[in-house]
């Protein structure tokens, strides 16, 4: 297992008290999850930062299926109690919101094995008194090609009183498909929880896999996933220029920006056989060797040109600037507590980047540098992502002629009763795989943390008290998607 | 805003002329489809693929020889190729594998009896040149709905070919289905079929559309369309491309022939 880990015991007594010191030293909890070490035990784990450098597993076991909720002091942890409450029946005694989040769990409970749609939780929304106040349900079926979900407003004429989005409609349990399946197959379901995110899943999953098997991975296969996860930010950013373009009427532009991200992903399909880069990778390395043609930097170079000509182009549109600048402010201390990450946590000022702060494939070599900015609004965010987009293709433009020969599969020999964390920067921010090996070498649990579990979180925190006008625009702005949040 | 009309007028047309010249560009090169079944014999006992296979879509016969894959089950993972010692499953580049009954997805050694031909048409003349489409994620990676969004992007440039999506099922002809259909889309995808006028078409959309894909079997995921839905036209894939969206809508116009038939390509 990774020496950058530290894995601590924890009692139930002493969870509020760790959590106390190290909000207090500036550190951020991540993640928790429930597992099943033996059959009728369960454990939490909770993921802490203490610092930039370090992570920590908290391991702590369950006593008759309560905890103390730790919802009140690190916000961000409210909804991965409340998962944990419908998905593992525990009970964290004192959560503020103690109704189902994911999935209703009694109606699983009552289950004969066939999906039921009394599994969807039910909606709990807050008491209005005013009549003036009225109540919009949009979804989950929504206009244009998006995926499912519905989004509540309570509404005063223009104004948004209160916004609830209503997630987990495409909840697949995807964690529980993992269970019992060999680690070394286990990538391409990983690649299939979230398809924009592909890449990313599927290192952060095969990191998960190399650290519970103590495998070194090749030179070679290291800087080519780097080389794959960096063409994901790519079509991922240019996809979310068009979509801000979208949002604020500017149809050349999101045409412009759409096409981008096509070249952009046939490029990626002429390179790893899928446009979406799936079917590369797998714990140990890559699959094959990617066939690199010769003329990729100049295919690249040209391409940089135009998408840095598009983005200056928008950057000098006043009318996408107006509706950009202001819009759904999200205070750095909104974004520290509800648990905001990528772009979003870094346009309201929060410096943290995985590849940079926690280095894994190839990154250690190459200077990541982490752009930010402190408003925390539309425009704010925009800017980190145009940033992004040109530290992306520095980096391939840094890492291409540095491209080493070679292997690149290692032979990785998962070991039984072991547990593995694995993360990566996906283009949306920090995504990790916790997998845990049971004594026949399968796979007994594995829990995903997608950004966008956590940007959904604080999502909501920058509709409240804004205006029906602008919700389009803000969410375009933080760039979530359903699918990893849903699982 | 002019200088956008410029700046777009200045790039000039970045539409392909695929499909309606079929030595266009389709945007697709280089991507590996499903994997093709060669004339190489197994060797015996061999079964690697079906244990790689992660949705279970290839069946063996006693001799642990290839004896049936159900290309409604494939993602084109390429894992039973990379398994495969003997050739007999190879990598190819066939991805345009849009049907309208189910069992053409289904190849076996020794295929039944050829069904009947069907009747030529089964599409009102009056649709096939126009055609408003609702979609409906029931439960997706999210990988589908980026390709059918690629569709209106400047290079397939879907509303050439009179093709629209639409926001009211009222107005749909078809309804496009992605996703396994979890548990809690089971009831918003039923209505907005309900309130769809007739005659109203389905098209599964992708592997999870048309069997589960690789999350078929859990508490919440549901199997796919069948059994939920009468669907027209079933289009495999994880994801199917861009392109491939535009055989199986074409399929369903009968403005292109079905290119499968029993598992087995047939070029028209």
């Amino acid at each position: 297992m990774s020496e950058r880990v530290e894995y601590l015991h924890v009692t139930p007594d002493a969870l509020v008290g760790r959590l106390q010191s190290l909000l207090a030293d500036g550190g951020r909890m991540q993640m928790a999850y429930a597992w099943h070490p033996r059959p009728g035990t369960t454990e939490v784990r909770y993921l802490a930062a203490p610092g930039p450098h370090r992570l920590e597993v908290w391991q702590c076991p369950v006593i008759e299926a309560r905890l103390p909720s730790l919802a009140l002091h690190a916000p961000l942890l409210g909804w991965y109690e409340r998962e944990m409450q419908d998905l593992y029946g525990l009970c964290f005694d004192g959560h503020p919101e103690p109704y189902p989040l994911v999935i209703d769990g009694a109606a699983r409970d009552a289950a004969d094995g066939t999906p039921n749609p009394a599994l969807r939780a039910p909606l709990v929304l807050p008491e209005v008194g005013d009549p003036q106040v009225q109540l919009l349900g949009f979804g989950p079926v929504r206009a244009d090609v998006v995926e499912s979900a519905q989004f509540l407003f309570f509404y005063l004429g223009e104004a948004i009183m209160h916004y609830r989005p209503r997630l987990f409609f495409k909840h697949r349990g995807m964690e529980t498909r993992f269970e019992g399946d060999d680690p070394l197959a286990g990538c391409v379901l990983a690649e299939r929880v979230s398809g924009v995110g592909s890449v990313a899943h599927a290192l952060a999953y095969c990191q998960a896999v190399e650290d519970a098997a103590d495998c070194e991975v090749p030179a070679r296969a290291r800087q080519l996933r780097v080389l794959l996860a960096e063409l994901e930010r790519l079509y991922n950013h240019l996809h979310y220029f068009g979509a801000l373009a979208d949002a604020t009427t500017l149809k050349a532009g999101q045409a412009e920006g759409r096409l981008l991200e096509e070249r952009l992903k046939q490029l990626a399909g002429r390179l790893s056989g899928q446009r979406f880069m799936r079917n590369v990778l797998v714990p140990g390395g890559l699959r094959r060797d990617l066939d690199l043609p010769a003329d990729l930097a100049g295919t690249l170079g040209r391409l940089r040109g135009e998408v840095e000509s598009y983005l200056r182009q928008l950057e000098r549109t006043t009318s996408y600037l107006d509706r950009l600048i202001t819009t759904g402010v999200l205070t750095r201390a909104v974004a520290f507590d509800q648990g905001a990450t990528g772009p979003v946590e870094r346009a309201s000022g929060l410096d943290r980047d995985l590849r940079r702060d926690h280095p894994y494939a190839a990154y250690a070599g190459l200077p990541v540098a982490v752009p930010l900015a402190e408003e925390g609004d539309a425009w704010a965010r925009a800017r980190v992502r145009t940033a992004e987009v040109r530290v992306s293709f520095d980096l391939i433009e840094l890492l291409l002629p540095q491209l080493q020969p070679g292997e690149v599969r290692a032979t990785c020999a998962v070991r039984p009763s072991r547990c593995g964390l694995g993360w990566a920067e996906s283009p949306r921010g920090s995504l990790y795989y916790a997998v845990h090996i049971d004594a026949d070498g399968r796979l007994a649990r594995v829990k995903i943390k997608s950004p966008s579990f956590s940007n959904w979180r604080a999502f909501p925190f920058t509709v409240n008290g804004s205006n029906m006008m602008d919700y389009a625009i803000n969410e375009a702005s933080f760039g979530l998607t359903i699918a990893g949040c849903d699982r | 805003m002019a200088l956008w009309t410029l700046r777009g007028l200045l790039q000039g047309a970045a539409s392909t002329d695929w499909p309606l010249h079929a030595d266009g560009d389709h945007g697709q090169h280089g991507t590996f489809g499903m994997p093709r079944i060669a004339a190489e014999p197994c060797h015996d006992d061999c079964r690697r693929c079906e244990q790689a296979c992660p949705t279970r879509a290839i069946g063996l016969d006693d001799r642990g020889h290839l004896a049936a894959l159900d290309y409604g089950r494939c993602i084109a993972c390429q894992l039973c190729v990379e398994a495969c010692p003997s050739g007999t499953l190879q990598t190819s580049d066939a991805w345009a594998f849009g049907v309208r009954d189910r069992d053409d997805l289904r190849w076996e050694l020794e295929p039944s009896a050829p069904a009947a031909k069907r009747l030529a048409s089964r599409i009102e003349k009056s649709f096939r040149g126009s055609l408003h489409v609702r979609h409906v994620d029931a439960g997706s990676c999210n990988g589908c709905e980026s390709e059918l969004q690629a569709l209106n992007n400047p290079f397939y440039n879907l509303h050439r070919l009179g093709i629209f999506f639409t926001a009211s099922p009222r107005a749909a002809d078809l309804l496009l289905v992605t996703g396994t259909v979890t548990a809690a889309m089971h009831e918003p995808l039923l209505a907005t079929w309900q309130a769809m006028p007739e005659p109203r078409r389905v098209l599964a959309c992708g592997t999870c559309a048309v069997s589960g894909g690789v999350c078929g079997d859990t508490y919440a995921s549901g199997k796919g369309l069948d059994g939920v839905l009468p669907v027209d036209v079933w289009l495999p894939g994880c994801a199917p491309n861009p392109a491939a969206i535009i055989e199986a809508l074409l399929l369903l116009l009968e403005r292109k022939p079905q290119r499968v038939h029993g598992g087995r390509i047939h070029e028209p």
